[in-house]
């Protein structure tokens, strides 16, 4: 009976050396976030417990949760992911999906996964890469570069303003960042899906995190599998802060953006030319 | 030794023959497959696009509305935007390096059904006095979306590899297109007259496929062992909806 119940534990501690072994083997089976290094077959077992409901068995979105929500689980056998510091078409860093997974998606069913411990998060990125055959053949984007952000002036706002009529944001996201634009009724995603365009009087949190650094990377990179492209080509780096100093004063936050644009307004209003197309009022 | 293998040397005697004869080298044999694209049935009436909510293009197009381009069909039954293409026995080619051109014009694709292959350079124009935003929705290739404001420059990209990829504009949802990134280099795309011709075919056995992206797939086999033009039709069955 020992005997058994040894060699039963022989088999099995062979059998986690071997697909340890097997984990290390390739890239794909293991992350790395700082200093922490995630495993896939930890991964698979919290996987299992904490994310198979909504994004299924088989990682493409397709759990039994996912009839009831809206917009859809994330389909990972595409490696096709919204929130990324790199640009588009190009798969994110292990460090961007830790942080998504992190933070959570809001406006979304995807909550916070705070309650893991960062070693679990490291090890459930682990395993979402093995969803895609992609990670295999292809290496994450180099990140983007990011220009440290200058301070912040009315003329900043302004200059951000015009920037959000003429890259037509108006068109999806509507004039006052309502998400009423003329585009937003008939937005789909890659899968063909509605999807409805980021509304600016949401709250404090944008799709990919709350920062400005997190919304300068948010239009420069775009959210893949979502209309929303990339403005890179478009928008010089130093120009993307204007644009951020201006969609901050679209939010419902007392935000320093907002006092200075309130207190421009004032004295200024009718100087403003509406946003939107020729010859609409705001 | 393999027929294929005494080739070049037939082909060397025969030159040699022609040469004495003061007539110069005889090009290799070439034959070509041509024929024609046609439907049965009741094809979807293509409709008129309403651009009103892009007042630019609207305007472009105010004496004679654009019409839908999934099912456009010529005098006789022929079927327009069909893609024909040797699929298998193709025998190889130089990669392609002539740039190809996808024009946005008037909110629409210009050409409709564009076809490439792999890592032949791919330039996409603004041409409107509106801002664009090209999306293709590849899934073998990378899945991007970039936006292309009035007066950008044209975004230089490319294909790695054969796929069929609809191409999506999310702020004029009736723009949609296709990029046919193929493996080989013998291919055309039907026009009103449904006729397509593939030429400069080697002897040899193909399959030639034809698309069309709402009516599906087809596939026939071709033999070629001279200078022949082959004959190869398709009839594809259309349904309203």
């Amino acid at each position: 009976m020992r005997l058994h119940a040894r060699l039963v534990a022989f088999v099995s501690g062979l059998g986690v050396l071997l697909s340890t072994v097997g984990a290390t083997g390739g890239s794909t089976q293991e992350s790395h976030i700082g200093s922490l290094t995630g495993h896939a077959a930890a991964g698979k077992k919290l996987y299992r417990r904490y994310c198979i409901g909504c994004h299924g068995p088989d990682g493409d979105g397709a759990g039994e949760n996912a009839q009831w929500i809206d917009p859809k689980p994330r389909d990972f056998t595409l490696a096709v992911f919204k929130c990324r510091s790199t640009p588009t078409g190009t798969l994110p860093t292990d460090e961007d999906l830790f942080n998504a997974m992190t933070r959570g998606f809001v406006t979304t069913n995807m909550p916070q996964w705070l309650p893991l411990t960062g070693q679990n998060r490291a090890d459930l990125v682990a395993y979402i890469k093995t969803f895609s055959p992609k990670w295999k053949t292809l290496k994450p984007g180099a990140p983007i570069t990011v220009p440290p952000e200058p301070a912040l002036t009315i003329e900043s706002v302004l200059r951000g303003r015009q920037l959000y009529q003429k890259m037509e944001c108006w068109k999806c996201h509507g004039p006052r960042g309502h998400a009423d634009g003329p585009s937003a009724a008939t937005l789909t995603d890659n899968k063909d899906l509605p999807i409805r365009p980021y509304d600016f009087s949401t709250g404090s949190r944008f799709m990919c995190g709350a920062t400005n650094r997190d919304l300068y990377k948010i239009f420069m990179t775009g959210l893949d599998g979502t209309p929303m492209p990339s403005f890179a080509d478009d928008i010089k780096p130093a120009d993307g802060w204007d644009l951020v100093h201006f969609l901050r004063t679209m939010q419902p936050l007392k935000t320093p953006e907002l006092a200075i644009w309130s207190a421009w307004l004032a004295s200024h209003a009718n100087e403003l030319k509406p946003i939107g197309p020729p010859g609409s009022g705001q | 030794m393999r027929i294929r293998d005494l080739m070049p040397l037939g082909a060397v005697a025969l030159a040699g023959t022609a040469m004495m004869a003061g007539r110069g080298t005889r090009p290799p044999p070439a034959g070509t497959i041509g024929g024609k694209v046609t439907y049965t049935g009741t094809p979807p009436k293509m409709k008129p696009i309403d651009m009103a909510k892009e007042p630019f293009c609207a305007r472009l197009h105010a004496a004679a509305p654009v019409l839908t381009e999934n099912a456009v069909t010529g005098p006789g039954n022929a079927l327009r935007w069909v893609l024909v293409y040797v699929s298998a026995g193709d025998q190889g080619s130089a990669p392609a390096t002539q740039p190809v051109r996808l024009d946005q014009k008037g909110c629409q694709y210009i050409p409709h059904v564009l076809v490439l292959q792999p890592d032949q350079p791919l330039d996409i124009y603004n041409d409107d006095s509106t801002s664009h935003n090209i999306h293709p929705l590849a899934r073998v290739n990378p899945e991007w979306n970039k936006s292309q404001p009035i007066g950008a420059p044209p975004i230089h990209t490319k294909w790695e590899k054969p796929e069929f990829i609809p191409v999506k504009c999310n702020v004029h949802p009736w723009m949609h297109g296709w990029h046919l990134v193929l493996a080989g280099s013998h291919y055309a795309v039907t026009g009103e007259d449904g006729a397509f011709s593939l030429q400069g075919l080697p002897p040899g056995k193909y399959t030639v496929t034809a698309w069309h992206e709402q009516f599906g797939t087809q596939s026939q086999d071709v033999t070629i062992s001279g200078n022949e033009a082959a004959t190869v039709n398709f009839v594809f069955k259309a349904t309203p909806y």
